[in-house]
């Protein structure tokens, strides 16, 4: 079985994010710059099918700027055989990295596209299910338990509700919780063999992907602040505030 | 053009957020019509003709559409979309996991957790876990959007009699299947729209200890919240989880207990009308946003809190 795992270069999730003053958007200039979280989930949990034997390759992708090699040179390190990065420049919107995913799927025919259930920097939660889409595959969003049974996968998701457990057919895409498992960190020797795996660079038009954003973004601002409030002393101060200040209780 | 408000139900009852997600639609277009798709569902059918800002029901039926999977429901969408400038759902699991399909077979770039309308094709939504907001103006003809429940209001659900149109089911997706759904059945209020939440963080050091964070829910009507740490860590599942990667909560009092208050946790609760924290470390983040802060043990603060609060005469519930 072959996997394909999308990840992606965000601002690290650790990095108190600042609007620019013109509106334009947010400071990524000199800012400390990780791969999406759930992404790193997504492939600890395609390196563990690799390990278990279930899997013979797994190829580590994303789609932006020159600097994202570094994301994939990270999937590269804790396991993933090869890479690819499909470069484009500025905003890219999930349905434009979800088309330009079709054609590498097309190429490289995996059984299986994993990634991280949304990215923490747009909040969109849309690539995957849009990609399941596209190829008319199944789609087993925001799970925590993978099962693989032959050409089945029994997926378990986190829902509002609790949990929910369902069976699609390979192939599929499964979009990865934070719960999925708990990602390994890469170790220097494997750091530094990463560095030799493959890497292939395409672009967006060698692909024939039109990428063009289809939303306008007329600005950023930053959100209202909250009015600092007080520290109390006790409980019994608390409760009086709550009830008679507030009066909330 | 009108807009298509996709229902979340469970073919018994309406999901609360569908109300808020129909308040949210009418604000892009009056002429509001709800889809509703599901299996043995005409008494839903007709509570929702009943709300007075819905014009028609279109009612599809259809046994693979119990468990609404989005493989199912997707293509039966795009075949009535034809109609409409906007396909509209809330931004919980159920849209999240359905709408984006929907966006990818209509080649349209989907909008997803809008907090606000400003024109029908302009829209207001949170990016980087809250930390900013960005106004967006879709170029497409038909628009997907998904929006956050908690910054609309419920929709009235009488004064309408809107027309209930009975349509045809579109085919099974065979790949899919769903087995079960472990759902938590509890007395206590539901999470996304209670008066008072109270959470419990990595502070809480186990799940016996929620016990004490109970209590004080028992006695303030109040549902509980946790933060991711908490719900990694075991201590309580997962639909507690308040967060950027879990649920947003705007209760009128949000009570953190033992949560330091990460921007991932705050992304989910810091809209709360009233916010309380306890935490026996001073310098927690948490400290910054709430209201009035306790800087206190919570194995101490907590049994206390019960008792304070026994003494009075009336609690609002």
């Amino acid at each position: 079985m072959k996997i394909l795992v999308a990840v992606k270069r965000v601002i690290d999730y650790n990095v108190r994010v600042r609007v620019k003053e013109d509106g334009s958007g947010v400071v990524t200039e000199n800012i400390k710059m990780s791969s999406n979280p759930p992404d790193d989930n997504a492939i600890e949990e395609a390196v563990k099918i690799k390990e278990a034997g279930k899997a013979t390759e797994i190829i580590a992708i994303t789609v932006g700027e020159e600097k994202s090699q570094e994301t994939v040179r990270k999937a590269l390190a804790v396991g993933a055989d090869r890479g690819i990065l499909v470069k484009v420049d500025g905003i890219v919107e999930p349905l434009a990295v979800a088309k330009v995913l079709q054609k590498i799927v097309d190429k490289e025919k995996p059984d299986l596209v994993f990634m991280g259930k949304q990215a923490i920097d747009d909040d969109c939660n849309q690539t995957g299910q849009m990609l399941s889409a596209l190829l008319n595959w199944p789609q087993a969003t925001f799970a925590s338990k993978i099962e693989i049974k032959d050409k089945i996968l029994r997926v378990t998701r986190e829902i509002d509700e609790g949990l929910e457990t369902i069976e699609v057919n390979v192939p599929a895409i499964v979009t990865c919780d934070l719960r999925l498992n708990e990602p390994r960190y890469a170790s220097l020797p494997n750091i530094m063999k990463a560095k030799k795996k493959p890497l292939e660079v395409l672009s967006a038009s060698d692909l024939g992907v039109d990428i063009t954003p289809r939303l306008q973004q007329i600005k950023v601002e930053e959100p209202p602040k909250r009015k600092a409030g007080i520290k109390v002393t006790s409980v019994a101060e608390l409760v009086n505030k709550l009830k008679n200040e507030a009066k909330v209780i | 053009m009108s807009v298509l408000l996709i229902a979340e139900h469970n073919n018994k009852e309406i999901k609360p957020f569908t109300f808020n997600a129909i308040t949210a639609a009418s604000q892009i277009e009056t002429d509001l019509h709800v889809l509703l798709i599901g299996n043995n569902c005409g008494d839903i059918a007709k509570s929702l003709s009943e709300m007075s800002a819905v014009k028609k029901v279109l009612h599809a039926e259809a046994a693979h559409y119990e468990n609404y999977l989005a493989e199912n429901f997707a293509p039966l969408v795009v075949k009535v979309s034809e109609n409409y400038s906007h396909i509209v759902s809330s931004a919980n699991t159920f849209g999240k996991n359905l709408m984006p399909r929907v966006a990818a077979l209509l080649d349209t770039s989907q909008i997803s957790d809008i907090i606000k309308v400003i024109s029908p094709d302009t829209f207001l939504r949170p990016i980087y876990a809250g930390n900013a907001l960005a106004t967006v103006k879709s170029t497409d003809t038909k628009k997907c959007i998904t929006i956050r429940p908690t910054s609309f209001e419920p929709c009235e659900t009488s004064g309408g009699s809107a027309l209930i149109e009975k349509i045809e089911a579109a085919a099974e997706f065979s790949l899919s299947k769903f087995i079960k759904r472990e759902e938590v059945k509890s007395d206590r209020p539901e999470l996304g729209t209670a008066r008072v939440v109270i959470a419990g963080g990595r502070g809480m050091q186990n799940g016996e200890n929620f016990k004490l964070i109970n209590a004080v829910a028992d006695k303030l009507n109040a549902a509980i919240g946790a933060s991711r740490a908490a719900v990694d860590a075991g201590y309580i599942s997962n639909e507690h989880q308040v967060g950027q990667t879990g649920k947003v909560v705007v209760p009128d009092l949000y009570i953190a207990v033992g949560i330091s208050g990460a921007i991932q946790h705050l992304a989910g609760m810091k809209e709360s009308k009233i916010i309380v924290a306890i935490n026996k470390d001073g310098e927690a983040p948490i400290f910054s946003i709430a209201d009035y802060g306790l800087e206190a043990d919570l194995f101490e603060a907590l049994p206390q809190l019960l008792e304070e609060l026994n003494k009075l005469n009336t609690i609002q519930r």
